[in-house]
């Protein structure tokens, strides 16, 4: 359930810097097409605002593309990744569905809760990390996974999820990537293909 | 086995580097301008005779699906429409092409584009794949520096521009409506089809949405020809398939492997066995979350291929491999699977809205033994409820899955349910109340 917030800012505009990759982006789509875009600019909305998108914001963007109100406020509610209400500097997304579920990713969930807070969607007590837990990412054969920010963090276990949480807490971002060293996709023990493959 | 020289993608683990001049070491961008100079008609009929089909789920013929488009462009542009909104549980393949092998996807686009008479083509990737988005454009700005796109793209005589745009963490939108209506800014609500996104799709515009691995190896199929490509696998069933093995197996792994290849092999070969052992199979589900389920005594045999996959009332879908072992509750992992897509559900049609709760509610009961027999075929009924009664195919992947599991292991959901009592509980449930607050931490 996404909860809008009810501290909001009052205004809401894009800086230079974002104005001008607002443009960047409308000019992908056809003229008369600028609704398009409307994802894209939401996105810059949330990277400015510390990750979460204001009303303000939305109006902002419906105004910019020329679009009611209403249109970009459902577009803002349907998708998951737009943030409502504030999360935190680092916000840690835990994929719990069944391929991640039975490699334990509940494991994963525990510790989240033990560390960053009791429940999902609240900031830890030094206010800097907040965690949830999502549907598949689509790292399936990294399972257990979890993604912070925009980073993917792959094979974690017990001991390493927690050597990554505590690193967030003191406000340092890990090393992404397989926890366990392998190489991206390929077999943990060695590979079965493409072992003497050459760019000719 | 597959030979090293047969697989198409070379750099799956990324051992050779994705930059383009790597890229072009491997055979990349080498014969665009022959191919694209022999003709539309060539390319589609190449497609054609090589019996590629979609890798996206549904396995449709691709060389039919672009011919589908219309041979004149009229007042309306055509455009081509790549679907990287790869969401499917079990499924992790599209990533590793986005990552390691983006110059086969921009070949791709460019050759299927021209087939197509498109200008224009728009990659949707999903939100969630940030750093693969960047790979992928660092490959598309790579691409245009060396003129293999733009105006006159790769000296072909065709241009092309190719965009990319993030999607926002909707599974639905991997459903090519769905896709179009998030392309053009609005939710990602699936469209009522006919007509066709061939004829009326982005913008009212003839599109063709295709599967990200579907364009990454046509560039191959028309270098090595049809005919190499249909020799592999199985008649109907051609070419190889990146299969992605998840789950409670000991290695899991992305591989390329021919089609048609036995699911033991692949387990056993490539991801390193099951987790305790082949007898300690419970179940698979071959083709992401979508698909039924398999139990053991099919597992022995069956081979991975559309065709004999459907036989057997599953799908190969997406290719991606769970393995489920008997340390796993088959029905938890079937109740997560439902909330999955109770949670993904776009709300559009009620069957699907409100039936993908109910599955969720009734099969997480049976995995706390709190059902009753009475309630296993009330749930083969709202499964049927759902098949076919919606717009897209989201209802069919979301009953499919609970039908497997009602016809493999029905026995199993009948140890832990029990009579109905005879005296009723009285649960004081008001009626018509919103659902999400009945939920305990409304999931």
């Amino acid at each position: 359930m996404k909860k809008i917030s009810k501290i909001q800012p009052e205004l809401f505009e894009f800086s230079f810097e974002n104005l001008k990759k607002a443009e960047i982006e409308i000019n992908k789509y056809p003229k008369e097409k600028k609704a398009s875009a409307v994802l894209a600019l939401l996105y810059l909305v949330q990277e400015q605002n510390n990750n979460w998108i204001p009303l303000a914001g939305i109006k902002y963007v419906a105004k910019l593309l020329n679009v009611p109100y209403i249109k970009v406020y459902e577009v803002v509610t349907f998708y998951s990744m737009f943030n409502l209400s504030p999360v935190g500097k680092y916000f840690v997304q835990v994929c719990t569905t069944t391929p991640c579920m039975i490699r334990g990713a509940k494991k994963l969930t525990d510790i989240c809760k033990k560390y960053i807070s009791k429940n999902q969607n609240e900031l830890s007590e030094n206010k800097i990390c907040s965690w949830i837990e999502v549907e598949c990412l689509g790292a399936c054969v990294n399972a257990p996974m979890m993604q912070i920010n925009q980073d993917y963090f792959e094979d974690l276990d017990e001991s390493k999820t927690v050597e990554i949480i505590e690193k967030l807490l003191k406000d340092e971002f890990p090393t992404p990537g397989s926890a366990t060293g392998r190489k991206n996709n390929s077999p943990e023990k060695g590979k079965t293909t493409l072992i003497e493959v050459k760019n000719a | 086995m597959l030979k090293d020289e047969d697989r198409i993608f070379k750099n799956l683990y990324n051992d050779l580097g994705w930059e383009i001049d790597l890229a072009i070491k491997r055979g990349d961008w080498s014969q665009t301008k022959d191919i694209i100079s022999k003709g539309k008609d060539f390319i589609i009929k190449e497609i054609k005779d090589s019996e590629l089909r979609g890798r996206g789920g549904a396995g449709f013929p691709t060389g039919l699906k672009l011919s589908f488009a219309p041979k004149e462009v009229g007042s309306r542009p055509h455009y081509l429409v790549i679907n990287a909104d790869e969401s499917e549980p079990g499924t992790c393949k599209d990533r590793d092409i986005l990552r390691f092998e983006p110059q086969k996807l921009i070949e791709g686009c460019l050759i299927t584009s021209y087939a197509i008479s498109a200008h224009t083509c728009y990659i949707y990737i999903r939100g969630e794949y940030f750093r693969e988005g960047q790979r992928l454009q660092k490959a598309i700005d790579e691409a245009y520096e060396k003129n293999f796109l733009g105006k006159n793209a790769c000296g072909s005589g065709w241009d092309l521009d190719i965009y990319l745009h993030y999607g926002a963490g909707a599974y639905i939108c991997g459903e090519e409506t769905a896709l179009l209506e998030s392309l053009e800014g609005n939710k990602g609500l699936p469209r009522l089809k006919p007509p066709f996104p061939a004829l009326v799709g982005l913008y009212g515009c003839p599109t063709i949405v295709n599967n990200v691995e579907t364009v990454a190896v046509i560039p191959t199929i028309l270098k090595k020809g049809a005919k190499w490509f249909s020799s592999l696998g199985k008649p109907k069933n051609t070419g190889t398939k990146i299969f992605c093995i998840s789950g409670n197996v000991n290695n899991p792994c992305n591989v390329e492997e021919e089609m048609g290849i036995p699911l033991k092999d692949l387990i056993e070969k490539h991801a390193g066995g099951v987790v305790g052992g082949w007898n300690n199979l419970q179940a698979v589900i071959p083709g992401g979350s979508s698909m039924p389920l398999l139990p053991k005594n099919l597992c022995d045999t069956i081979t991975m291929d559309f065709d004999s996959l459907i036989k057997v009332k599953s799908g190969l879908g997406t290719a991606g491999v769970i393995v489920i072992n008997k340390d796993q509750d088959i029905i938890k992992c079937m109740a997560r699977i439902a909330r999955f897509y109770k949670h993904e559900s776009c709300g559009q049609c009620t069957p699907c809205r409100e039936g993908c709760g109910w599955m969720w509610r009734i099969l997480e009961r049976m995995a706390n033994g709190d059902a009753t027999y009475k309630e296993i075929d009330l749930l083969q009924d709202v499964t049927k409820q759902i098949e076919g009664h919606t717009i897209c195919a989201f209802g069919e992947g979301s009953a499919w899955p609970v039908q497997g599991l009602i016809r493999h292991f029905r026995k199993e959901i009948e140890k832990r349910s029990h009579e109905e009592p005879l005296v009723k509980k009285k649960t004081n449930i008001p009626y018509l109340i919103d659902q999400h607050l009945l939920e305990k931490d409304s999931a």
